[in-house]
Formats: structure tokens, C-alpha cells, sequence
């Protein structure tokens, strides 16, 4: 058998919880050669980092247990390394980028710093670490790398800070660099960047990138090979394209069908009558930040209007806006013709039952102490008279069996469902109130794509079925062109550009829309390779 | 910064004007020092001189109009059992209790961080079981009974150490020691479990994938992280010491200021009792603004 830079053979981790053990990976075996990607493709609690963090020794032992494999790096299995043999190959052989750099990179102390430690760490003398620091801050794309290097994490963008996670991992040129999920807290225009320069610091320095994602737009766009895993196991392997193009296992089967993005648009709807919601001439500031300049926004009954920008564009802060939960500076809401901003607090809280909202992550906004029951029939006490104390039992147990969950799980607590059931208690919650609109901030974001497109089916059921208006934040635009009549397009607190789904998404208008459908990584390798091809082609010229 | 410093210095003196009414005016309501200071046979005349001497005659709301005129003339006023400026009592006696905390805290502080820190890298270890385990008794032992034990053992049957007063380093061992062991146990327990949180962060996830060593990810990543919280604490706990040890200054014959603050109420010696309090929240106004500062020091994010 030919020597591969990295291979993993029938590696089985379990790990030793309270609720007993936990079969993590089972017999997992894959393997990575000099100057090629391979993606491990797998949805939460898959099992995908799991082998990636045993490379790099970062499983806890206990409750971790590696039960059986072996990990060859250059033909030597690192199980039956010694300690210090194992940390002198962390960052200086194999390096590891992670999904959110903020969290990653020490806070207190300044990034060339840190990045000049990976180097002193692995025996280069200092002046020696800065100097490389700041070359390869200046290759990763940090503008003005000397002020930068005295910098802290939290003075960067998002973008720049997975940048200079990559210049730090690749200080010691490894032979192989480990990203788990890198693109996946980025904007998608950023996320484009950053894995374009791993493209090229791939081909520059002839390493083999192991890429760990949930994304098959991802995968597509940088992976040479894919391994796909589903539940601690392998189900299916190979190359790329030919995987997309001829899954074999039905669970890569499922999980190609749910990306988002492939159904058909609505036709465009007339807009006539009087709008459901209107909000007009917007503005609100934090501090010198000025977050809307002058947001007009209309929503009529029955409608879904999808409002999309990138992170600091001022989506989520309208959504806020328009509901009153942070009171605008100024400006108007109009709710049926009337100014939700001059209402009084009595007024208001008479009309909170007809606007309701579902937000990102129901691990935060679902109180972990109350009971599904009570969670959902809070709302009945707070807003008495619109159903008896009597009927709760029944009601909810109906609305749960309407979104998809089981009567018997009224009296169960927020942490014994899974992240998509969570979100579909959320959505009960908001139905209690039998709202006219629901405002989703990025509702479905935080889901696997699995659940994701099954909780996108639910509220277009509920839409047919209560006639509700949805003003749907998100950032994906995939799953927008899959559920939106009507997409806003806002960049730096203002709408850039509006109208029907079709309208923006077959003939964009506004560059910095293109921008983003452009930047949107589309499932099929094929297709992304022929969009690179393009791009290619187009720098060339530009060069020319 | 600057405008930080003052605005906090405001707030401060606001406080300690509010701080000095109520303490001049609750301390008169014990009675009058007089019959504490004349002996028991002293004429109706003698005692007459004594008060017209120190003011006691007069309506309080002038003998405070005229104690305000003196503070403004930085006079804090005479100390009847010493017969000397109270401020220069006070001063001599917050000198040993400033040493006493900077010795116990500086002891602490270190003995905290590394086991703490140490107990922390290995959660449930043997290591961290025993240091738990003393450090959760110390934080409940009460000073008192520990000085008295302590004097017992060390000074009474074994005569290694002195009892009690100061003169040489050995009286000091005692104090500090018995001064130790509650901060102790309770640094202890915050460092610990800050470091727990540290050390399961993300970032030091990063530093294990780079290779860092342990010692270095523990003490160079780790504690500068988990030192916040621990700041606070150990400011709360070096201010109480300089508040006054009253307890342990008391039983170890030890000339600090929480042993002046006993004595001087007791003989109603008011002048002193208010200087002691002004310094005292001086001190801890400066310990505040300290800890303050330390934690922008330690943290980039944090800026006044």
C-alpha cells in the first residue's frame, strides 16, 4: 500500500458522559495526500471533527477514549506518540484552523503576538518569528501588518480575524492544515475570500487541507475528495463531483435534496390594498453607529418579505425596530394604518399578539426552566381573553401536533429536544398568539439542512393555512429564493435594492446584489468550477 | 482616563461628605465622653470644664459647623485619650494594617493563583481534592477561634512565636498567618473556577493545537483570562483587611486601625473615630480605582 501523508485507519472514539457512552466515530478510515483537499461532510453530531481532533490530541481523555485505529503521519502512528512528540508536531507539521476565529484567538493578548508564539514555540529565535509574521500578514491580506501586529482580536473583522488565524497556522509552513467549519460565521462574500486565499496558499505551498463542513456549497467549491458521515459513521466516499453528481447512499441521497436553493420561485404577486405593515423613514443609531439611515419597508397580508444583508447591515436592528423591541430614533410603523412608535404602552401591548417573533437560536430564547407546556401557554396568561385556562391542555397540545412534534412532549423541558424540535417549539410559541405576522431573525439559520428545509416547509404550510405575513431576516440566500415573494436587499443600514424573488434573483440589479448571489456557493462542484473557470478568466484579463 | 479618575473621585467624595454627617451625628447619640475620661470623683465644676474644654456644651449643630471649619483647615481635630491630632493617631495606626494587608494579600495572591490554577488543570485530580477540601475549611474557620488556637499552640506550649504586639518579624508570622487562611480559601475557590472556565475555551483549544506547552497555556494563556474575576475578589478581601482586622488586630495585641477603631469608640473619642473612617474610605477608594485598572491593564477590551 502506497504511503499517504495522513491516514486515518478504523478510528473509534467513545466518549464517557452521564448518560452513558457515546459512540462519537466508529471505524472510520480515510486518508490525505500532499497538495490535495478532502472534505468530511456531516451534519451536527455526525462525528465530522471528531477524527480531527484526535490527529491533534485534543480529545479529553476522560471522558474521551480512543477504543481502536490508528492515525499515520509520514508512515508513524501518532496514537503511539509520545506527549511531547505529538505537541511538536501541532503547529509546526499540522496546523488547525477553527469556525470562529473570535473565540479562538486570545483576547488579551495582540495578534502578532500570537502568531509570532507559534513560531518561538516550535524553536525560531524572535526576531526571526516577527519578521515572518509579518510577511505572512501582509499575504494573508491585513492591511498595514506593522500597526496591525499590536492589535487585539477584537479590533478586527470577522473576516480579517480568520485571516490572521491562517497566517498564524500556516507560520511554520505545516504539511497539512486542518480547517473545521472556517467559513461557516462569515458573510458569504467574505467566506468566498477567505476560501479563495486557501486556494492559493494550497497551491503555493503544496500542503494537503483536511476541511470539515456541514456545507455542500463548501465542498464544492474547494474539496477535491469528500468523505460524507452521518452518526459516528462513513456512509459514503470520493471524489467530489462524482459523489454530487451520483450519490450512492441514501443519506447523501437526502442530504443533496435538502440544500436549498433549487425550488420554484413564485410568480409575482399584485400588490394592492392596503399593506399589513409599513414602515417608513427609519432611523436608528447606537452611539456615533448609525445602524438605519431611512428604512421604508411594506409587508402586505399573506406576504413574505425576505430582508438579506451581510452581518452590520442593520436586518436584524430593523426587525427590532419594527417591533419596538429597540425604539427607533425615528420614523414611523404602521400597523393597519395606525403608528405602532406613538402608541402608548397599553395600546401596544393590545396589538403584541398580532406580531410575534421567532428568533435565531432557540437554545437562548426558549427558558430553560419552563416547560414546553408553560412556554407556550405563558402568552395566554399574559394576554388573558384570548383563550380559557380550560382549553390550554387541547390548544396546545394542538399547536404542537401542528408543528410536527408530539402532544406527550408538552410536559418535557427546552434541553430534551433536539436544536430543530427547539426551533419548532419556538414557532408554537408564536402561533399561541394567532399573530398576523411573525417576524423570523434568522430562524433557520442555526439548523442543519436536513431540518432546516423541514422547518422552511412548516411555516409555508402555516402561511397557506393561517393566511400569515413572515418578515424573514436571513443571510442564505438559497433558502430565501426558496420561501420569499419578496426580497430587500440592505447593505450598511439602507435598502440597496427591492422587489419580487424572481426579479432579484434571475436579474439583480444593484452591484452589491450581484455581489452576493455571485459570492452564493451553489451545491453542484460543477458548477462552481465553471464559476471559477469564469472568474479566472476575468482577473486574467483584468491583468492583461 | 483622566476624566474617569475624576468622575469616580467625585462620586468618592459625595459619599464620604454623606459618610461623615451620619457618623458625627451617630456617635454623639452614644453620650458624652466625659464621664469616660474624669475619674468617678470628679466635681460637677471639673466636669463642667471638661466639656466647656472640648465643646460638649454647645448645640451639635455648632459643634459640627466649627469640626467642618477645622476639616477645611485639614485639622481633624484632637484625640482626647492621646491628647495629640487625631489624624497623626490614625496615620500611625493605618501604617501597620497598610503592611499587614499588603504582606497577608501578597501572600495569598501568589498561594491562590498557583494552586488554584493548578487544581484547575486536572478538575477531580488528587491535586485539586486536597486543595479543595483545605481551602472550602479555611474559607469557613472562624479568625477568632483560629488566632486564639494559634496562640496556643505556637506561642503558650511550643514558644516559637511571641503571643501578641510587634517589634520583631516573628510577630508578625501569627497575624498573617491567621489573616491568611479565609482569603485563601476563597481566592482559591475564584481562580479555580475561572480557570476551569479559561481552560475550556476556545482559545486554549487553539493553543493545544499550536503546541504551546502546558505550563505556558496554563499561566501565560490562561491566567491573564481567569484573573478578572480574581481581581475583585482580592481587592474586596485586601479592603476588608484594611478596614480593619478588627478581630485578629484585637486578639494579637496588633497597633493596626481596626484595633484604634475599637478602642476610640469605646472611650468615644470622636475625633479619631471620624478620622479613621475618612482614611479608610480613602483607602478604599484607591483600592477600587486600583482594581479598576488592573482590569484594563489586563484586558485590551476594557478601556475608561
Amino acid at each position: 500500500m502506497a504511503e499517504h501523508l495522513l491516514e486515518v485507519r478504523d478510528l473509534s472514539v467513545e466518549f464517557h458522559t452521564a448518560a452513558g457512552t457515546v459512540k462519537a466515530v466508529q471505524d472510520v478510515s480515510w486518508h490525505l495526500d500532499r497538495g490535495e483537499t478532502l472534505a468530511i461532510l456531516g451534519e451536527s453530531g455526525s462525528g465530522k471533527s471528531v477524527s480531527a481532533s484526535a490527529i491533534m490530541n485534543l480529545i479529553d481523555m476522560p471522558p474521551g477514549r480512543i477504543t481502536s485505529g490508528t492515525i499515520l503521519f509520514n508512515g508513524r502512528d501518532m496514537l503511539a506518540m509520545s506527549a511531547e512528540e505529538r505537541r511538536a508536531i501541532n503547529g509546526a507539521r499540522i496546523a488547525m484552523i477553527f469556525q470562529d476565529p473570535l473565540a479562538h484567538l486570545n483576547p488579551v493578548y495582540t495578534v502578532g503576538w500570537q502568531i509570532t508564539e507559534m513560531m518561538t514555540t516550535h524553536g525560531a529565535p524572535r526576531e526571526e518569528a516577527r519578521t515572518r509574521a509579518l510577511d505572512l500578514m501582509k499575504r494573508v491580506g491585513i492591511p498595514r501588518p506593522e500597526l496591525a501586529m499590536n492589535k487585539y482580536p477584537f479590533q478586527f473583522s470577522g473576516g480579517q480575524r480568520q485571516r490572521l488565524m491562517i497566517a498564524m497556522a500556516l507560520a511554520c509552513k505545516p504539511d497539512i492544515l486542518i480547517a473545521d467549519e472556517p467559513t461557516t460565521a462569515l458573510d458569504v462574500t467574505v467566506q468566498a475570500q477567505v476560501l479563495e486565499l486557501l486556494g492559493e496558499l494550497q497551491d503555493e505551498t503544496g500542503m494537503g487541507l483536511l476541511l470539515i463542513t456541514h456545507d455542500l456549497g463548501v465542498v464544492a467549491e474547494i474539496a477535491d475528495r469528500v468523505v460524507v458521515m452521518n452518526s459516528g459513521c462513513i456512509v459514503e466516499s470520493g471524489n467530489a463531483a462524482e459523489v454530487y453528481r451520483n450519490p450512492q447512499h441514501p443519506y447523501t441521497k437526502k442530504l443533496i435534496d435538502a440544500a436549498p436553493g433549487k425550488g420554484e420561485m413564485p410568480d409575482e404577486q399584485e400588490r394592492k390594498g392596503e399593506p399589513l405593515l409599513s414602515a417608513i423613514g427609519l432611523h436608528k443609531t447606537y452611539g456615533a453607529f448609525h445602524a438605519l439611515k431611512g428604512v421604508d419597508i411594506a409587508i402586505m397580508p399573506g406576504e413574505t418579505v425576505a430582508v438579506v444583508g451581510e452581518s452590520g447591515s442593520g436586518k436584524s436592528t430593523l426587525a427590532r425596530a419594527i417591533l419596538r423591541l429597540d425604539d427607533p430614533n425615528s420614523g414611523q410603523v404602521l400597523y393597519r394604518g395606525r403608528d405602532l412608535l406613538a402608541m402608548s404602552p397599553r395600546e401596544l401591548f393590545g396589538l403584541r399578539r398580532d406580531l410575534q417573533m421567532v428568533f435565531q437560536d432557540p437554545t437562548q430564547s426558549l427558558n430553560p426552566r419552563m416547560t414546553v407546556f408553560q412556554l407556550i401557554s405563558e402568552a395566554w396568561a399574559i394576554h388573558p381573553g384570548i383563550l380559557p385556562r380550560a382549553r390550554w391542555k387541547e390548544r396546545v397540545a394542538e399547536l404542537l401536533v401542528k408543528v410536527g412534534l408530539k402532544p406527550d412532549m408538552a410536559a418535557r423541558y427546552p434541553h430534551q429536544f433536539s436544536g430543530g424540535q427547539r426551533q419548532r417549539i419556538a414557532i408554537a410559541r408564536a402561533l399561541a398568539m394567532e399573530p398576523k405576522l411573525i417576524v423570523c431573525d434568522e430562524a433557520v439559520s442555526a439548523l442543519d439542512v436536513s431540518i432546516q428545509a423541514q422547518v422552511i416547509a412548516l411555516l409555508d404550510g402555516l402561511r397557506r393555512e393561517f393566511g400569515l405575513s413572515y418578515l424573514f431576516i436571513a443571510h442564505d440566500l438559497p433558502v430565501v429564493r426558496d420561501f420569499a415573494d419578496r426580497v430587500v436587499v440592505m447593505k450598511d443600514g439602507e435598502i440597496v435594492e427591492e422587489g419580487p424573488v424572481r426579479q432579484i434573483f434571475d436579474a439583480p440589479a444593484h452591484p452589491y446584489t450581484r455581489a452576493l448571489l455571485a459570492a452564493s456557493l451553489d451545491p453542484d462542484p460543477e458548477i462552481q468550477a465553471a464559476r471559477r473557470a469564469a472568474r479566472n478568466l476575468e482577473e486574467g484579463l483584468e491583468i492583461a | 482616563m483622566k476624566s474617569f479618575i475624576s468622575k469616580r473621585a467625585l462620586a468618592s467624595g459625595v459619599s464620604l461628605i454623606g459618610l461623615v454627617v451620619l457618623v458625627f451625628f451617630l456617635s454623639r447619640l452614644t453620650g458624652d465622653p466625659t464621664d469616660l475620661y474624669l475619674p468617678l470623683d470628679a466635681s460637677t465644676e471639673m466636669r463642667d470644664q471638661f466639656r466647656q474644654m472640648h465643646g460638649f456644651n454647645d448645640p451639635l449643630i455648632v459643634q459640627f459647623g466649627r469640626y467642618v471649619a477645622d476639616l477645611a483647615r485639614l485639622d481633624f481635630g484632637q484625640s482626647l485619650r492621646q491628647a495629640r491630632p487625631a489624624m497623626d493617631v490614625v496615620l500611625e495606626a493605618f501604617g501597620w494594617t497598610f503592611w499587614l494587608a499588603v504582606i497577608t494579600m501578597s501572600c495569598v495572591t501568589l498561594a491562590a493563583i498557583v494552586i488554584g490554577s493548578l487544581a484547575a488543570f486536572r478538575v477531580g485530580g488528587i491535586f485539586d481534592r486536597i486543595a479543595t477540601f483545605f481551602s472550602l475549611i479555611g474559607a469557613a474557620a472562624p479568625d477568632f477561634w483560629l488566632a486564639i488556637v494559634a496562640i496556643v499552640i505556637f506561642a503558650v506550649k511550643l514558644h516559637w512565636l511571641p503571643t501578641s504586639g510587634t517589634g520583631t518579624p516573628w510577630h508578625w508570622i501569627l497575624p498573617v498567618s491567621v489573616l491568611f487562611i479565609r482569603p485563601f480559601g476563597l481566592i482559591l475557590q475564584v481562580v479555580r473556577g475561572s480557570m476551569i472556565g479559561v481552560l475550556s475555551s476556545a482559545y486554549v483549544k487553539t493553543a493545544r493545537a499550536k503546541g504551546v506547552r502546558t505550563p505556558v497555556i496554563i499561566f501565560v494563556h490562561g491566567l491573564r483570562n481567569a484573573m478578572l474575576p480574581v481581581i475583585t475578589v482580592i481587592g474586596d478581601q485586601a479592603a476588608a483587611i484594611l478596614n480593619g482586622a478588627v478581630v485578629v488586630e484585637t486578639v494579637f495585641g496588633f497597633p493596626g486601625i481596626g484595633k484604634l477603631m475599637i478602642d476610640s469608640i469605646l472611650l468615644r473619642d470622636f475625633a479619631v473615630v471620624l478620622a479613621v473612617i475618612m482614611v479608610s474610605a480613602l483607602a478604599i477608594f484607591i483600592m477600587n480605582l486600583l482594581i479598576d485598572l488592573a482590569y484594563a491593564l489586563l484586558d485590551p477590551r476594557i478601556r475608561y
